[in-house]
C-alpha cells in the first residue's frame, strides 16, 4: 500500500520543522487502516504454534495422529519439516524453529498447525501429544556464570562476557558509596498482536509475507535461510504495525506461518493472542548490577565501579549488545576518569530477552541515577547539583575510551529540566467545592483507600546518555529511492513505519530538499535495499539520512535539466519555497514545471562512521552517536498502603534538530509513560520459569489515570554529525524517567521518616511500606 | 458446535450471520463475520478498550458481549461515527493534536471519547483521565489525546469558532 500525502487543502503541506500531521491518520481514526491482523485473502486458512508448558525438558515423542484425525486440519508441522537451517536468531542462529530434542522455555515452539478456521486449529493443537521428560531448568543468573549448571545449549550458558578497564580502575575516592540493583522484565506489549498473512508462489518456490516486523530484510535474511530458498524468493511487505517497542525486531511467526503456506499452496494467515505474544516476543532483559561510585568529598566522580548481570533467557537475541549498551553506558552521562566494569549476557531457561526501548542503557540508568543520588547525600548536595558538577560535555571520554563528538547538551538538559515549574496543585489533589480533596487525584485513585493527611510529595531526578545507531562495527545502512517527475516525488524505503512517524518526515524532508508539494510514499517492501532495524532510534539518522540524499541527488539532475535548458551553471540553482532559483540571476522556475517530462530516479545508501569492536578491556569507539536527556518526577505517596500516583514529569531532551516537534513531544511522552511503567506497575513475573501473569489484567500497562502531566523543553542543537541535525528521540524518554520517579518516591519516604532503598524496579507496595 | 443464525444492526444496517459459533464475542462477529475490522483486538478480557462499541448507545468492550446477545440492539462501530474520508470532529482533532502514533488503540478511543463528550460537554482533565482510563494506549503517553479531547470539547462549545 502506498501513501499519497497531497493534501487537498490548498495548503502547502508540511516541511522540516513543521509539525506536519501523519499522512496515516484519517485512515488510523477511521479504522481504515489495514493492520497486520486484518490482512485476509480468499480461501486462506489460519495457522497456531504448539508450545512448551516447561521451561526445561527432553522430548520423548510427538503424536500428531489424534491431531490429524480431527476434521478441518490440513497441515502439521515440526522440527522434520523444515527444509533449511534448523535455527534462527538476530545475532547468532541459536533458536530451533521447533524445538526437536529439548525444550528450553515455557512457549517454545514444538509444532504447528495449519486448520480451516481458528478453532479447528486450536483444537488440532491440544490434540497433539508430547511425551516431555522434565528437567530442572536453570533459573539463577549467576549459576549460569559459574558453571554450577551443565550447558542448557549447545553454545554455553554464557552469551557474552565483557570486562571495562579504564584510566586507573584501583583509584579510590573520599566519599564511597556502594548498592545492588536489580530491574525486573518488562514488556513491550503493543497493542497490535503479532499477525501475518503468507503468500506462497505457484509452485511453492517463493513467498510472500505480509508482516508487522521492525526490520523487512533482516527477517527475509533469517526466513530465507530457514525456508531454503534464495533471499530473493522471499518478498516481505510490511503489513500495519501496531506498535512494536523492540519486540519485533526477532523472528517470531514469521517462518512458521511461511512454512504451512508453502506446505500447503495456499494463504496462511497467524495471529497470537496477548497470551501467546507474551511467549512469543522477546522482552526486556532482568537485570542484576553491582556499583561502587568513588568521588571527592566536593562530589566530583572519581571512579566507577560495577558489576552487570544480564539474564538473557533461553536464546541469545540481542543480549550481546545489550550487554554493551549497559556496561559502555555505567558511568551515565558523567564525567569520569577511572572504571572497572564487568559484565556477563547469560542463558537461563527464562523467557528470551532481547530489545526492548532503551536496550541495556534502561538497567544501566536506575543503577547509576540511584548511585549519584546516594552520592548527592553523602556528600551534602541536592539531586541536580551533583549531576550539574559531573555533567559530561562534548569532548569528554566514555570508559572505552571514546570521545563524545556529537553535541552534549547535558549541563542544559538539567537547567532547562529544573526551570520548568513544579505542579501548582497541592498535595493529594485539587480540593472539591466542599474543601475536600479530589480522592481521583490521590494515591490509589479509584480505590479511593488513601487518606489525604498520610500523603507525602517527593521529588527525584534521572540523566541519562543513549548511544544512537548500532555499535561495534556493524554497517547499519539504510537505503532510499527518490523519483521525481511532473512536480511528484515518490519515494521508496524499507523502513518500518511502527507507528513512530517515519512516512511522516521522510515527506516533509522530501519537500523540503525538492521544492515539491506532492510527495506519494510508495509500498514499504524489500524491493528496495535494507533500511535496517526501526530501533536503536536510528532512523530518523539513517533512513532520513538516506531520504535526504537520495533528494539532494534527484535535485542535482534536476538542476542540470534547468540549467542546460537556460544555459546556466548548475551550480547557481537553488530551491526556494516551490521554486528553482538563480542565485545569480533572474531565472524563476516552479520545480512542477521544471520537472515536467523528467524522469529521475535516484537511489541512495546511507552509512554511519564505522565503529570499532571492544578489545579485551572494553576500549574502542564501539558506538556511533550519543544522546541525552534529563527527567524531573514528582510524585505524592501514601507511605502505610505503599500507593504512588506520579504528578508531574519535567524533562528537557538533546533532540538535535526537531523536524517534527509534534511527533518529537509524541516520541517523549510516550517513551515517559514507558518509564513511569517500569517504575512502578510493570513486571513480567515468572515462578520456576512459569510466566503468571501473560495477561492485561495482571501485567499492568499505565493508564490515563496513572500518567501525569508531561512538561517537555526541546533541546534544539543540531548535530553537525547527523545528516539533518537531527538525534533520535525515541529511546531517551524511557531511559532516566525510571530512576527519576523511584528517586522521588524515596525522596517522600524520607520526609516520613522512612528510610526504604528502593533498589529494585519495579517498585511494589510491599517495597514502600516495609 | 452448533452454528448461530441471528441477524445484527450494526451502523443502521441489517447484518445476517448464519456462522457464528455459540458464545462467539461480538468483536469477532463484526471482524470475521460481518467484515467490519475497524475494531481492533488486543487484550480479549476487557482491560484495553481497543474493540469499544456503542451497544444500544452503551460503551461496551465488544471482545466481552457475545455477538448472539446483541441481536435487537443498534450497534455503532467505528465505521459507523462518520463516511470515511469525512472524518467526525473527535477523528479530526485526534489527527490534528497528534493523538495517533501507531494507531491500534485509537478506533476504541474515538469511540470512548464520543460517548465522554455526548454525556459531559466540558468534562475536567480528572473527569477525561477517569473516562478514558479503560483505553489502553501505549504509544502516546495519553498528553495528545488529552489535547484532543479538549480542542473538541471547546470547539462544540463555541460552535462558531469551531474548525469541524
Amino acid at each position: 500500500m502506498s501513501i499519497d500525502t497531497r493534501s487537498d487543502t490548498g495548503i502547502r503541506p508540511g516541511t522540516i520543522g513543521d509539525s506536519t500531521l501523519r499522512p496515516d491518520g484519517v485512515a488510523k481514526v477511521q479504522g481504515t487502516y489495514e493492520f497486520s491482523s486484518d490482512l485476509s485473502a480468499d480461501g486462506c486458512l489460519f495457522g497456531a504454534t504448539l508450545r512448551s508448558p516447561h521451561p526445561s525438558a527432553r522430548i520423548r515423542s510427538i503424536d500428531l495422529s489424534a491431531a490429524w484425525k480431527i476434521s478441518g486440519v490440513e497441515a502439521i508441522i515440526t522440527a522434520d519439516d523444515v527444509p533449511g537451517k534448523k535455527t534462527y536468531g538476530l545475532i547468532s542462529s541459536d533458536q530451533p524453529v521447533f524445538a526437536s530434542d529439548v525444550v528450553r522455555y515455557v512457549g517454545e515452539p514444538v509444532a504447528a498447525v495449519a486448520a480451516i478456521d481458528p478453532e479447528t486449529a486450536r483444537r488440532a493443537l491440544a490434540a497433539i501429544a508430547v511425551d516431555y521428560d522434565i528437567l530442572t531448568p536453570l533459573l539463577d543468573p549467576e549459576a549460569a556464570i559459574d558453571g554450577d549448571h551443565a550447558p542448557i545449549h549447545p553454545d554455553g550458558n554464557l552469551i557474552r562476557h565483557q570486562r571495562i578497564l579504564h584510566g586507573d580502575p584501583d583509584a579510590t575516592g573520599d566519599v564511597v558509596v556502594e548498592g545492588t540493583y536489580e530491574i525486573g522484565m518488562q514488556d513491550q506489549a503493543f497493542l497490535g498482536l503479532e499477525a501475518a498473512i503468507a503468500f506462497p508462489d505457484p509452485g511453492a518456490d517463493g513467498i510472500e509475507l505480509h508482516v508487522a516486523t521492525q526490520w523487512l530484510h533482516e527477517d527475509q535474511k533469517q526466513m530465507a535461510a530457514c525456508l531454503g530458498f534464495p533471499e530473493e524468493k522471499v518478498r516481505l511487505v510490511l503489513g500495519g504495525v501496531g506498535g512494536a517497542f523492540g519486540a519485533r525486531e526477532d523472528i517470531s511467526l514469521q517462518v512458521h506461518t511461511s512454512l504451512l503456506a508453502l506446505r500447503l499452496g495456499t494463504p496462511v494467515r497467524m495471529a497470537y493472542s496477548r497470551a501467546e505474544s507474551f511467549l512469543g516476543h522477546v522482552h526486556r532483559h532482568p537485570a542484576t548490577i553491582w556499583m561502587r561510585h568513588h568521588a571527592t568529598s566536593a562530589g566530583e566522580l572519581v571512579n566507577v565501579e560495577a558489576r552487570f548481570v544480564f539474564d538473557g533467557g533461553a536464546y541469545a537475541s540481542t543480549s550481546s549488545a545489550v550487554l554493551v549498551n549497559g556496561i559502555t553506558m555505567a558511568q551515565g552521562p558523567y564525567r569520569c576518569e577511572n572504571g572497572r566494569v564487568d559484565g556477563y549476557a547469560v542463558r537461563t531457561n527464562h523467557l528470551p530477552c532481547g530489545a526492548m526501548r532503551g536496550f541495556g542503557a534502561v538497567q544501566a540508568c536506575f543503577a547509576y541515577e540511584t548511585q549519584m543520588d546516594k552520592l548527592a547525600l553523602a556528600c551534602g548536595l541536592d539531586p541536580e547539583e551533583i549531576r550539574l558538577l559531573n555533567a559530561m560535555k562534548t569532548g569528554d571520554t566514555l570508559f572505552t575510551g571514546q570521545p563524545v563528538l556529537n553535541v552534549a547538551p547535558v549541563e542544559e538538559c538539567i537547567r532547562e529540566t529544573a526551570a520548568l515549574p513544579l505542579p501548582d496543585e497541592p498535595v493529594g489533589g485539587v480540593a472539591l467545592a466542599d474543601g475536600s480533596p479530589d480522592a481521583m487525584k490521590l494515591p490509589g485513585g479509584a480505590g479511593r483507600t488513601a487518606d489525604a493527611s498520610d500523603i507525602v510529595r517527593g521529588i527525584g531526578w534521572g540523566v541519562s546518555i543513549k548511544n544512537l545507531m548500532y555499535s561495534e562495527n556493524f554497517d547499519d545502512y539504510s537505503t532510499a529511492r527518490c523519483q521525481l517527475a511532473d512536480g511528484v516525488a515518490t519515494i521508496k524505503f524499507a523502513t518500518a513505519e511502527v507507528g513512530q512517524g517515519f512516512i511522516t518526515i521522510a515527506a516533509q524532508i522530501a519537500r523540503t530538499i525538492l521544492g515539491v508539494d506532492d510527495v506519494v510514499l510508495d509500498q514499504i517492501d524489500t524491493g528496495i535495499g535494507s533500511a535496517g532495524s526501526t530501533s536503536a532510534s536510528r532512523q530518523t539518522w539513517m533512513s532520513g539520512g538516506a531520504v535526504d540524499a537520495a533528494c539532494r541527488a534527484a535535485r542535482e539532475r534536476l538542476f542540470e535539466a534547468v540549467g542546460a535548458q537556460h544555459g546556466i551553471e548548475p551550480i547557481r540553482l537553488m530551491i526556494e519555497g516551490t521554486d528553482v532559483i538563480d542565485t545569480a540571476g533572474d531565472l524563476r522556475v516552479p520545480v512542477v514545471e521544471a520537472s515536467a517530462g523528467l524522469e529521475i530516479d535516484e537511489t541512495f545508501e546511507y552509512h554511519h562512521p564505522k565503529t570499532d569492536d571492544l578489545d579485551e578491556n572494553g576500549q574502542g569507539n564501539c558506538h556511533t552517536a550519543f544522546a541525552f536527556v534529563a527527567h524531573r518526577a514528582v510524585v505524592d505517596v501514601d507511605p502505610e498502603l505503599g500507593l504512588v500516583k506520579v504528578v508531574q514529569i519535567a524533562t528537557a531532551q538533546d533532540v538535535g534538530n526537531a523536524l517534527n516537534p509534534l511527533s518529537v513531544t509524541g516520541q517523549i511522552e510516550g517513551g515517559i509513560a514507558q518509564g513511569l511503567g517500569l517504575a512502578v506497575m510493570e513486571e513480567i513475573i515468572q515462578v520456576d520459569g512459569v510466566i503468571k501473569n501473560g495477561n492485561f489484567t495482571d501485567y499492568l500497562l499505565p493508564t490515563f489515570l496513572d500518567m501525569p502531566p508531561v512538561l517537555a523543553t526541546l533541546i534544539e542543537q543540531p548535530d553537525p554529525h547527523a545528516p539533518l541535525g537531527a538525534k533520535g528521540v525515541g529511546e531517551p524518554p524511557c531511559i532516566s524517567s525510571t530512576p527519576a520517579v523511584v528517586a522521588a518516591i524515596r525522596d517522600a519516604l524520607r520526609q516520613a521518616g522512612v528510610d526504604a532503598p528502593l533498589d529494585r524496579v519495579p517498585v511494589r507496595p510491599s517495597d514502600i511500606c516495609i | 458446535m452448533t452454528n448461530q443464525f441471528f441477524t445484527l444492526t450494526v451502523n443502521g444496517t441489517d447484518h445476517e450471520v448464519a456462522d457464528s459459533w455459540l458464545g462467539e464475542s461480538l468483536l469477532d462477529v463484526l471482524r470475521d463475520r460481518i467484515g467490519l475490522m475497524g475494531s481492533k483486538g488486543a487484550c480479549t478480557q476487557g482491560e484495553c478498550g481497543s474493540c469499544s462499541v456503542l451497544v444500544d448507545g452503551r460503551l461496551v468492550c465488544s471482545c466481552l458481549v457475545m455477538g448472539a446477545t446483541a441481536v435487537g440492539q443498534e450497534i455503532t462501530t467505528i465505521e459507523g461515527v462518520a463516511p470515511v474520508g469525512a472524518p467526525s470532529d473527535v477523528q479530526q482533532a485526534f489527527v490534528d493534536a497528534g493523538a495517533v502514533q501507531c494507531g491500534f488503540c485509537t478506533p476504541g478511543l474515538v469511540m470512548a471519547v464520543h460517548d465522554l463528550l455526548e454525556r459531559s460537554g466540558s468534562p475536567t482533565d480528572t473527569e477525561i483521565r477517569e473516562e478514558l482510563a479503560g483505553n489502553v494506549c501505549r504509544c502516546t503517553g495519553y498528553g495528545r489525546i488529552i489535547d484532543a479531547v479538549r480542542q473538541v470539547s471547546v470547539n462544540r462549545s463555541s460552535p462558531d469558532e469551531g474548525t469541524s
